[in-house]
């Protein structure tokens, strides 16, 4: 969304008068409650999308003043510090440093800090108040800050700063009304800060400024800004969107660089020190700490204790995982019940309203079935997210990772691709979409990359149907078949793994990935921000996966329906008749020394839809009466087909080999367009179709051709 | 000076003063916006269970951190608890 184009250059550079609805940005280091305000403040008047080019997520909302006045406010990505390290706190400075076209540089920045941990909070703050804009402080957590025998004394925080400075529980919603009044002023000053630049860098920093200024026509105090970010921006992340450095400044800049390295000095690093020095000093000032009463910050430890435990560590990561599954695959049931009625209701009641032909077909077989069959998983994965914001909001996400580091540091993966790779179990969809937390863009792409692999949902039919074909002997004992499962789930990961292991030493070489993350104390969630995140997520979903969704589904139906074949032919003549038979016929020169002829060549590529739809359509072209995997006439049908000179087309071998086909090879539209629409190209969802789907071809080959050799 | 050893070498439990860091590289510079600046008080609270990474206390709050970064950290055994 846009932002109201009439406020001009005047507004922006100085104090404005709040006459027409004022913009803020509300910046805040991860983990400050910077959530909960923008949702106490905007309620669901929120509008939430994408930075375009970036897959950062933009969320923007209104708040309403005492008197009813609008106010807009965009809610930045959480950041430790200007100097990005991420593409979410790229976003952050770029916003800030009216960088992005796409986004009107805000008026007055919102800053929110945790007052249980105000120095390196105010770092971020500490950066911000060098913008030139106007500031309003809020001190989030007080009442925790009283806890932990901290008195901040607000009125010299404001007179040392300039800037009006507002104590708040935004849990609680307290705080909210002074903070409205706050932002609804008209006469909000800049932040009066006064620090004193390092002696050796300020030359540097007074050139630097005087070239933004005549060159990318900043105003005096922002080109300060940039200058002193430019210089701390070592590495500084890229992204899509971001208007570049003009070459004069960029010159000056290595210059510098250049000379101060040959010295050996270390001017980032004095820049840094310089600012903590500064912030020490005001702490010193405002900050008391009295008695403590460290029972919060005890309770935080003690459950650490155990849930980082070497051994009860793993145990709670265990059982919360098989909480997890166990949730997905239950309360999942009865919505995903509901919605498959549902579906087919609306289905027959098109049925009965429209009169038989190729436009009824089509509603009903193409783009009923098709959403109703994305539709369906949507269930599974509000209740994925719903625990992905749980896990987030109390805190256990970061231990989750900080236990997993060293396991998923073996492949070069840091642990937070833990939870995105475990979500995958269900789906790959939410997991890919999970990926968003992990900062290094270079994992969180390997991540995604590997993360299908991770056997889904979907899958399970597929195995089910081959289990029970494979073996139908009702004699064998469950544990054979259950088994065979966890084989197939293992052989996933050693996809997973191997593939990350590969990438990391391939593609995506260069400095091993670092993990510095900051353990946040457990809190109590907050019901209704994990709620309106599930609510968000599921909603992504739908808009995402649902428009190209429904018109793949309509293309995969037409190859089924098309060419017609004579009238009356029953569905599996039709199948073999329409374009879908053809394909199948095209691939069988491919997939014969897999062990696969044309008819299953049908159901690979209608697998696309979901794999699971390789059941139903397993169960049309062997003309099988009760379709579900377990059912016996499929079975027995499967078990009856014969190649064209007799021999048995579902050995044993040909089950196998279909099973490993299916642990590896990508066939999910769905999938393809999430992972398109989250690396913003064609190139990585092409090149996880091709690496999965010749390791797929590769791996039945050898088991096949080689189990033949061995007499199978 | 006292004698400094690395982060990584730090008993768990134990408090150390941070002194020195290697002057490039964006961890390094990351880790200092996070307050480990040379002279900040410090202390190891715990390893993850397979010993790595590390979690420590400063400034009054909770970071990991890989041994290979805490490696090249140089600390001074004592001072006062973080």
């Amino acid at each position: 969304m846009s932002l109201p184009s009439h406020l001009g250059e005047t507004a922006r550079n100085s104090p404005a008068p709040a006459r027409h609805t004022p913009t803020y940005a509300l910046v805040g280091n991860p983990n400050c409650g910077k959530s909960t305000l923008f949702n106490a403040l905007t309620g669901l008047k929120q509008k939430v999308g994408n930075y375009p080019g970036v897959t950062v997520e933009k969320k923007v909302g209104t708040a309403y003043s005492q008197h009813g006045q609008p106010i807009t406010i965009v809610d930045l990505p959480g950041a430790y510090s200007l100097a990005a390290r991420s593409p979410d706190e790229a976003v952050t400075r770029d916003v800030l440093l009216g960088r992005r076209s796409d986004t009107t540089a805000p008026d007055r920045i919102l800053c929110i800090v945790d007052a249980t941990n105000l120095e390196r909070n105010l770092y971020l703050v500490h950066q911000i108040m060098d913008l030139g804009r106007p500031v309003i402080l809020v001190l989030n957590m007080m009442d925790l800050a009283a806890k932990a025998g901290l008195q901040i004394s607000i009125d010299r925080l404001e007179k040392e700063l300039g800037i009006p400075v507002i104590p708040c529980e935004a849990s609680q919603g307290k705080g909210l009304i002074e903070l409205k009044v706050a932002m609804s002023r008209s006469d909000l000053p800049l932040p009066r800060h006064s620090w004193t630049i390092p002696a050796p860098i300020a030359p540097a920093v007074s050139e630097l400024q005087a070239s933004l200024v005549d060159h990318s026509r900043k105003s005096a105090l922002s080109a300060r800004a940039e200058a002193l970010l430019l210089l701390t921006d070592q590495d500084s992340v890229r992204v899509a969107g971001s208007t570049p450095l003009d070459g004069r400044t960029l010159g000056i800049l290595h210059t510098w660089q250049k000379r101060w390295e040959s010295e050996g000095m270390d001017w980032a690093g004095s820049l840094v020190s310089s600012r903590y020095e500064a912030i020490g000093r005001l702490c010193a000032e405002v900050v008391r700490a009295g008695s403590s009463d460290r029972s919060a910050a005890n309770v935080s430890d003690r459950i650490d204790e155990v849930v980082t435990h070497p051994v009860w560590g793993w145990a709670i990561l265990g059982v919360i995982m098989v909480a997890l599954f166990f949730s997905i695959f239950t309360f999942a049931e009865y919505p995903m019940t509901w919605i498959d009625d549902h579906v087919a209701s609306l289905s027959d009641w098109v049925k009965g309203v429209m009169s038989e032909g190729d436009l009824r077909d089509l509603i009903t077989d193409g783009a009923i079935a098709g959403v109703g069959g994305v539709v369906v998983f949507l269930p599974q994965i509000l209740i994925l997210f719903f625990f992905i914001g749980l896990l987030e909001s109390t805190g256990y996400m970061a231990r989750a990772a900080f236990i997993m580091d060293r396991l998923m540091s073996k492949v070069g993966l840091n642990g937070k691709s833990f939870i995105p790779l475990l979500s995958s179990h269900a789906c790959a969809i939410p997991g890919i979409m999970a990926t968003r937390t992990i900062e290094d863009p270079k994992d969180r792409l390997v991540t995604i990359l590997v993360a299908p692999l991770m056997s889904c949902s979907a899958r399970l039919p597929v195995y089910l149907l081959m289990i029970a074909a494979l073996v139908p002997n009702d004699r064998v004992p469950v544990m054979t078949k259950v088994g065979i499962m966890f084989g197939l789930y293992g052989i996933g990961y050693l996809g997973v793994f191997g593939f990350a292991w590969l990438f990391k030493r391939t593609l995506f070489k260069g400095r091993p990935p670092v993990m510095i993350m900051e353990l946040p104390p457990y809190r109590m969630p907050r019901m209704r921000d994990v709620l309106l995140h599930m609510v968000e997520r599921g909603g992504l979903f739908l808009k995402r996966a649902g428009t190209l969704i429904l018109a793949i589904s309509i293309l995969l139906w037409f190859l089924a329906a098309y060419p017609k074949s004579h009238d009356g032919a029953t569905p599996q003549e039709q199948m073999t008749h329409s374009f879908a038979g053809k394909a199948g016929h095209a691939l069988e020169p491919l997939i014969k020394p897999l062990g696969f002829d044309w008819q299953i060549g049908i159901g690979l590529v209608a697998s696309f839809a979901a794999r699971e739809v390789f059941v139903s359509t397993m169960g049309v072209v062997f003309n099988a009466q009760d379709t579900g995997e377990e059912s016996t006439p499929l079975r027995q049908a499967l078990l009856a087909a014969k190649w064209p000179d007799g021999r048995q087309l579902f050995t044993p071998l040909t089950c196998v080999s279909l099973m490993l086909f299916y642990v590896f090879a990508m066939q999910c539209i769905s999938t393809i367009v999430i992972v398109k629409r989250e690396t913003n190209s064609w190139r990585w969802p092409l090149f996880q179709l091709g690496y999965m789907t010749s390791t797929a071809w590769i791996v039945s080959f050898l088991v096949y051709q080689g189990g033949r050799a061995l007499g199978f | 000076m006292a004698e400094t050893i690395p982060l990584s070498g730090l008993a768990v439990g134990s408090s150390a003063v941070l002194r020195e860091f290697p002057k490039t590289g964006p961890a390094f510079l990351r880790m200092r916006e996070m307050g480990l600046l040379p002279g900040t008080t410090l202390k190891l609270v715990r390893t993850a269970p397979l010993g790595d990474p590390l979690e420590i206390e400063v400034r009054g709050y909770r970071l990991t951190l890989r041994r290979s970064e805490a490696d090249a950290v140089r600390v001074e055994p004592g001072g006062r608890s973080a």
